[in-house]
């Protein structure tokens, strides 16, 4: 995916998002650390575009809730989660940039869970690779992508210097 | 990444970049602590043995809150109601402890080097609440990420600790770690209380309070141990209060916005005035609510696999 498809495959998401939800009623955004905070930022921007309306949106670090912390040698960097909003009642959209084993968005639903009860969870993704572990799936999809496990996706933001695109790395 | 040891013993062997590392990780669970379910799950079926061989109410607390904000198991251990009074040494007691698969061991002692001895001796993390005379590991670290949070920075930061320097584990983890980051540390206090050789560790020595507290933007109070009083390192204790008391007026003498931190428990009207532990720039609370965070943050990271 080059910087074209990207900008398109947001733009889609975000009209997705308002027509499921009927609007902006009760929505809010959380991306998961690192890139689907990137994402997060452009769908809020790009429903603010349409809507004329600034949403919530909030960050997420999963680490804590990951489900290897006991098996690893050394612990993970943590990074600061902040929702500065109560997200009880609301419709919480997940942001991530890939899709893989679905262990992410698990740590994520848990963490969110415990900040209160939302009233729905969604999930938003820029490329779904498959081989999922957990009966996870999402509800908006940038672009299908099948890989073998050998393989790895890269997704590059202009946020971190980067020219926008998404690319595969044969093992 | 990580801080790559079993354990933390000293702040004497922690690089500066280490020392970021467990302030930074500590500010994640700073948010954490600001929930309203203040819990999660990092440390899942992991034990945390308490060991306390000297009275604290803080300090156990403080990890006891910790270990349990991330889920793992806490026990708590006291030599009046262990087999301690019967007569078991150090090392056996805590290989009995950890062959009940005690991952982490937070240990107080009243002798220097406690710590380091049982490290050596068993497998789990050792974690250093306190040994002697000699350093307080995780007091320093609360008090640093309590300076970071009020935005100062440590590179030339003017920091003045004031009292029974000569013992005062808290002194000395402190200096050994603002000296690390750039800071200016002052020692300030009566001839009998600090110890002739300290310059050597980078620090100035001040037996004047106004002097030393001129141009200070930390005010470290250190608590006049009562219990010293008739070993002739200060007279009464009206006396230490009039010369080593930080009073309102003598705050005044300090950097405009200076702050005033206190280990605990503190001793009103003697090494602080009252209104100065209640007063604006008292940071004395903060250093408390800080510490569940710090500690938090430094089980997380000695929590690894090993």
């Amino acid at each position: 995916m080059d910087a074209g498809d990207i900008a398109r495959a947001v733009t889609r998401i975000a009209h997705e998002i308002l027509e499921r939800n009927k609007g902006i009623k009760d929505l809010a955004l959380v991306g998961i650390r690192t890139g689907g905070v990137h994402l997060a930022h452009r769908l809020v921007r790009r429903i603010h575009d349409i809507e004329g309306t600034q949403i919530p949106i909030g960050e997420l670090d999963i680490t804590l809730y990951r489900d290897d912390l006991s098996l690893r040698k050394d612990q993970p960097i943590l990074r600061k989660t902040s929702v500065p909003f109560k997200i009880s009642d609301l419709k919480v959209v997940l942001v991530d940039d890939v899709l893989f084993t679905g262990r992410t968005i698990r740590a994520a639903m848990d963490s969110l869970i415990d900040l209160g009860r939302p009233a729905e969870i969604q999930l938003a993704v820029l490329v779904d690779r498959g081989h999922r572990q957990l009966p996870i799936k999402a509800n908006y999809i940038g672009k299908n992508i099948p890989t073998s496990r050998e393989e790895a996706i890269e997704v590059h933001l202009e946020e971190n210097g980067d020219e926008d695109r998404v690319v595969i790395l044969r093992a | 990444m990580g801080l790559k040891r079993k354990d933390l013993l000293s702040l004497t062997n922690l690089s500066a970049d280490d020392i970021t590392l467990i302030l930074e990780t500590a500010d994640s669970f700073k948010e954490v602590s600001g929930r309203e379910i203040k819990k999660v799950p990092a440390l899942r079926g992991k034990t945390v043995v308490n060991l306390f061989f000297e009275p604290s109410t803080r300090t156990r607390t403080s990890f006891e809150l910790a270990a349990k904000r991330l889920s793992a198991d806490v026990i708590n251990f006291s030599p009046s109601s262990s087999s301690v009074v019967k007569g078991e040494t150090l090392l056996d007691t805590a290989r009995n402890i950890e062959a009940m698969q005690a991952d982490i061991i937070v240990l107080r002692h009243s002798s220097a080097g406690a710590a380091e001895t049982l490290a050596r001796g068993v497998k789990s993390s050792v974690i250093n609440a306190g040994d002697g005379w000699h350093e307080h590991p995780t007091q320093a670290l609360l008090d640093l990420y309590t300076i970071r949070s009020r935005r100062m920075g440590f590179a030339g930061l003017r920091v003045a600790i004031v009292g029974d320097v000569a013992h005062s584990r808290v002194a000395r983890s402190n200096i050994f770690a603002l000296t690390k980051l750039g800071a200016e540390v002052r020692v300030v206090g009566p001839p009998t209380m600090i110890p002739l050789q300290i310059g050597q560790l980078g620090v100035q020595v001040y037996h004047n309070l106004d002097e030393a507290l001129r141009g200070a933007h930390v005010i470290m109070m250190l608590r006049l141990q009562l219990e010293r009083q008739g070993r002739a390192l200060f007279p009464t204790i009206r006396e230490y209060a009039r010369h080593y008391g930080l009073t309102g007026e003598r705050v005044k003498l300090a950097e405009p916005g200076a702050i005033v931190m206190h280990p605990g428990p503190i001793n009103r009207g003697v090494e602080i005035a009252p209104d100065v532990a209640d007063s604006l720039s008292s940071v004395i609370l903060d250093q408390v609510a800080n510490g569940v965070a710090v500690r938090m943050g430094i089980l997380y990271l000695m929590s690894g696999a090993g």
